[in-house]
């Protein structure tokens, strides 16, 4: 005990040595909590993404698969933060002191970019409390409606808990007023509008009631818009939707900032560590923590480092401009880290890799495309243009497909009509087919997605019985 | 102070078991699974290749979290090169799609390919698998000169081996004798209370049985008419050591002329030409004449093939059937149907005969294996009561 009491004395003093330097360096963060856990609790919070969360199995399957690596030391989660004020950050147990200390530096950057960074604005920072509650409250469910029913429903909405509309914080234009005949004359000369307005309007004045659309316009929140409008929904299955879209609105920011957010983190360690006096073992251990963190991969990106190697390079640029940037940007140099704050205050993972990722540095980090041919997988394309918009379009929307509700009232019988913008990307189909049920399960009534397979537009339907396709 | 504070601490997490709540959740959601698909994952490859392997990786399909996404196959995904890599180089290759039936090794490593692999303990799964079969109401073998003894512990003395204590009990007895004296507690062992385990003798009828797996091994029956036969033949055997101490099996090919051979020939050598099965039931007579003889064996026979039998042999395969039924606890006949379709099988042939225990089954595909097993393994009588009820219920 005495010992441990030691080691954390000795951690106590690290931090507050690394806080003094990032401060010094202009980061800019929550106050904060580290608690050191042991490895079963740092990989349940791994698995269910925050350390008090509802219950489920996929969770317990997620925390099994994590544990299992830990356990054949295949991987090693050193720590995990939340976004929350003040800013937990779960360090594991069993961390020499120099792992901790590159930690600690990596979660005080990540702390600042939740702090500072726009996409994450309008994230509730009581999170952690409001998802505690969240639990309780079903499990309450639980024990008065059946556990199998509340995991039954709880199935179905996670299968499309990713249909939100993260941007529900940007106000739309209210629709505007229905009866035309309301509005009032502000000038002689507004009788011109009424020449755009069809005839036949009962008010007299040329407009007309449409035939409504429901929703009037293609509502891409399918969480919200089923919560809404599904008929037959109790009032527990309401707030178990509400919830999960809450929640999903939560991380979704973490979901559009992985790059940007671990580059930034893993560019302020390297510095941070810098500063600090090091002996010669705990140099090579940093070195040796540091490669493995962003050791790149040839079938996957890895965010922590492509997201360095761009923020280095936007540093580098706009300390030292070409003379073609010079003339053409009116960059004067020596901004390189008003820069990066800048980029890291208004960016997400799609504006950084569109504005920041350039010819010379998709070629000296030899990026590419590669797809599945036959059994193979195969490098498709170098171009750097291609190869940089292929890895936005995987970003997009954070990589889910884009479905709208097209109609709630499909065929006058209150069927769910979705449809899936098509831009290139199939869905899968065997995933499809197996979705659809839990729509039903929550909507009530036959549900029906449109897509595209081989550039023609087909319908699925599931009519509480079985799946139907037909092309249209 | 600089404004932002920091807290170290450590709790005592010890109570924390949420994850290993949900995990357990999840493990019963396999269970269920795979209860549910049994016939699909028993023929697994895993599994009847495992040689004897006690935990096996099966693919659960329906404990994947279904939503909408991407085709992840016909998707273009970005990776990192080592500075030289042009269009065209192969970076990696799906072992999932390449080689036999449902292989999959290190999928998860490989992009995309994520279906959920559970790990089975096979001692549970055989349980699962057996709770559906049943020997046969049969009549007793003769062999109870095979007779052993077996010891079991279900006795309680006062007297006894000083190795055979019951602790428990003997405490017990301590702590009520002292409450009945007024003063509870365990202390002061007496010799009275010392209690013993003691074991009965029971006598066991040590039973064997023999499994002639026969197999048609001419040229029409090619590796899945063979996978399918060696899934069979892996849960009968399996099956049947749950039930007796001793199973032993011989494997017979055959094609115009039958041979015993060994396990991997068995499985493995494909030979030409044309068929002719009543020259393995011959082989077969002749093992049971020789060696295993149904006074000592309960006898298990059972015949693989495609049906593509000589016509002019139907005659005299149905006749060395029955001779076998005189002998065997049960005689099963099984036709793969392969991509050929025969109008006149030996299957036909068969229907003649009327025997409890001959059990013919076709299997088209590997979900048909476990059907197979029920069919053979079934209380005949417990059939007929089911069909009692119907015409009842008509």
């Amino acid at each position: 005990m005495n010992n441990m009491s030691g080691e954390i004395k000795e951690l106590e003093r690290a931090i507050e040595e690394i806080i003094h330097i990032a401060k010094g360096l202009g980061l800019d963060f929550y106050p904060m909590r580290f608690e050191i856990c042991p490895a079963e609790i740092i990989y349940t919070f791994g698995a269910y993404g925050m350390p008090a969360r509802y219950t489920h199995w996929s969770f317990g399957k997620a925390y099994h698969k994590l544990k299992m690596q830990y356990d054949f030391n295949l991987s090693r989660i050193y720590e995990m933060v939340i976004n929350s004020n003040p800013c937990y950050a779960f360090l594991l147990e069993g961390n020499s002191l120099i792992q901790n200390k590159l930690v600690v530096a990596h979660v005080l950057a990540h702390c600042d970019f939740f702090k500072n960074n726009a996409w994450f604005r309008n994230t509730n920072r009581d999170m952690l409390e409001s998802m505690s509650i969240a639990a309780q409250r079903f499990r309450s469910y639980e024990l008065r409606y059946g556990r199998e029913r509340v995991e039954q429903f709880l199935d179905a909405v996670m299968a499309i808990q990713q249909h939100i509309n993260p941007h529900h914080s940007i106000k739309e234009p209210g629709p505007k007023k229905r009866d035309c005949c309301s509005e009032r004359r502000q000038t002689p000369y507004d009788d011109l509008w009424d020449l755009d307005k069809p005839k036949g309007c009962s008010c007299g004045s040329g407009c007309h009631k449409k035939t409504r659309r429901f929703p009037e316009k293609p509502e891409r929140d399918l969480m919200l818009f089923m919560m809404k409008h599904a008929k037959d929904l109790e009032e527990w299955q309401r707030d178990i939707i509400s919830v999960l879209r809450d929640e999903m609105l939560y991380f979704w920011p973490q979901m559009q900032t992985k790059i940007i957010n671990e580059g930034w983190a893993s560019y302020w360690h390297v510095r941070i560590m810098r500063e600090l006096d090091l002996d010669e073992w705990e140099a090579v251990e940093f070195a040796k923590m540091h490669a493995g963190v962003i050791q790149p991969s040839t079938k996957s990106i890895n965010p922590y480092y492509l997201g360095i190697k761009i923020f280095e390079d936007i540093e580098k640029r706009w300390d030292n401009p070409s003379e073609e940037e010079r003339q053409k940007y009116n960059r004067k140099g020596g901004e390189g880290r008003e820069k990066i704050f800048e980029v890291r205050s208004i960016d997400n993972d799609v504006s950084f890799i569109r504005n920041y990722l350039t010819k010379e540095l998709v070629e000296e980090l030899d990026l590419y495309l590669f797809r599945r041919v036959g059994h193979d997988y195969k490098i498709t394309d170098k171009d750097w243009e291609t190869v940089r918009d292929g890895l936005i379009k995987n970003l997009t929307n954070c990589g889910v497909p884009y479905i709208v509700v097209e109609n709630g009232d499909y065929g006058k019988r209150g069927e769910l009509y979705l449809k899936h913008c098509y831009e290139g990307l199939e869905l899968d189909v065997v995933h499809l087919e197996k979705t659809l049920p839990h729509v039903y399960l929550i909507w009530g009534r036959p549900v029906h997605l449109e897509t595209k397979i081989d550039e023609k537009p087909v319908l699925f339907s599931y009519d509480g019985e079985k799946i139907t396709k037909k092309f249209i | 102070m600089e404004g932002s504070s920091y807290i170290v601490s450590r709790e005592d997490w010890s109570l924390h078991r949420k994850g290993e709540l949900d995990q357990q959740r999840h493990r019963e959601k396999v269970r269920e699974a795979i209860k549910k698909n049994l016939a699909d994952i028993i023929t697994e490859e895993s599994i009847i290749m495992s040689d004897g392997k006690k935990i096996i990786r099966v693919p659960i399909r329906s404990l994947e979290e279904y939503r909408f996404r991407h085709n992840y196959r016909s998707q273009k995904h970005a990776g990192t090169g080592r500075g030289d890599s042009k269009v065209g180089d192969v970076i990696g290759s799906d072992p999932s799609a390449s080689g036999g039936p449902g292989k999959g090794k290190g999928a998860g490593e490989e992009p995309g390919v994520d279906y959920y692999e559970a790990d089975v303990n096979m001692e549970e799964l055989s349980e699962m698998v057996f709770e559906n079969l049943k020997l046969p109401d049969l009549k007793e073998k003769q062999n109870k000169k095979l007779a052993s003894e077996a010891l079991e512990f279900r006795d309680i003395r006062k007297k006894g081996l000083q190795g055979n204590i019951d602790r428990k009990r003997t405490l017990l007895e301590v702590l009520k004798r002292n409450a009945m004296e007024g003063k509870p507690g365990i202390y002061g062992i007496k010799p009275d209370d010392l209690r013993y385990k003691t074991w009965e003798t029971s006598f066991k009828y040590e039973s064997a049985a023999v499994v002639i797996a026969m197999l048609d091994t001419s040229g029409s029956m090619g590796p899945f008419e063979k996978y399918i036969a060696r899934s069979f033949f892996f849960w009968m055997v399996r099956f049947l050591r749950s039930k007796y101490q001793q199973v032993e099996i011989v494997f017979l090919a055959h094609h115009t002329e039958a041979k015993e051979v060994t396990e991997e020939e068995f499985f493995t050598k494909g030979e030409s030409g044309g068929t002719r099965c009543s020259s393995v039931y011959e082989l077969a007579l002749k093992l049971i004449e020789q060696r295993y003889s149904p006074t000592d064996y309960n006898i298990y026979a059972f015949h693989f093939t495609d049906g593509d039998n000589l016509s002019s042999d139907n005659e005299k395969c149905v006749k060395l059937v029955n001779k076998l039924l005189e002998y065997c606890n049960l005689v099963g006949y099984g036709e793969i149907e392969g991509p050929y379709y025969y109008t006149s099988t030996l299957k036909t042939a068969f229907r003649r005969i009327e025997n409890p225990k001959f059990t013919t089954v076709s299997i088209r595909d590997k979900n048909g294996v476990y059907p197979a097993l029920k069919a053979f393994f079934s209380d005949k009588r417990e059939n007929s009561t089911v069909r009692m009820m119907q015409s009842y219920e008509e």
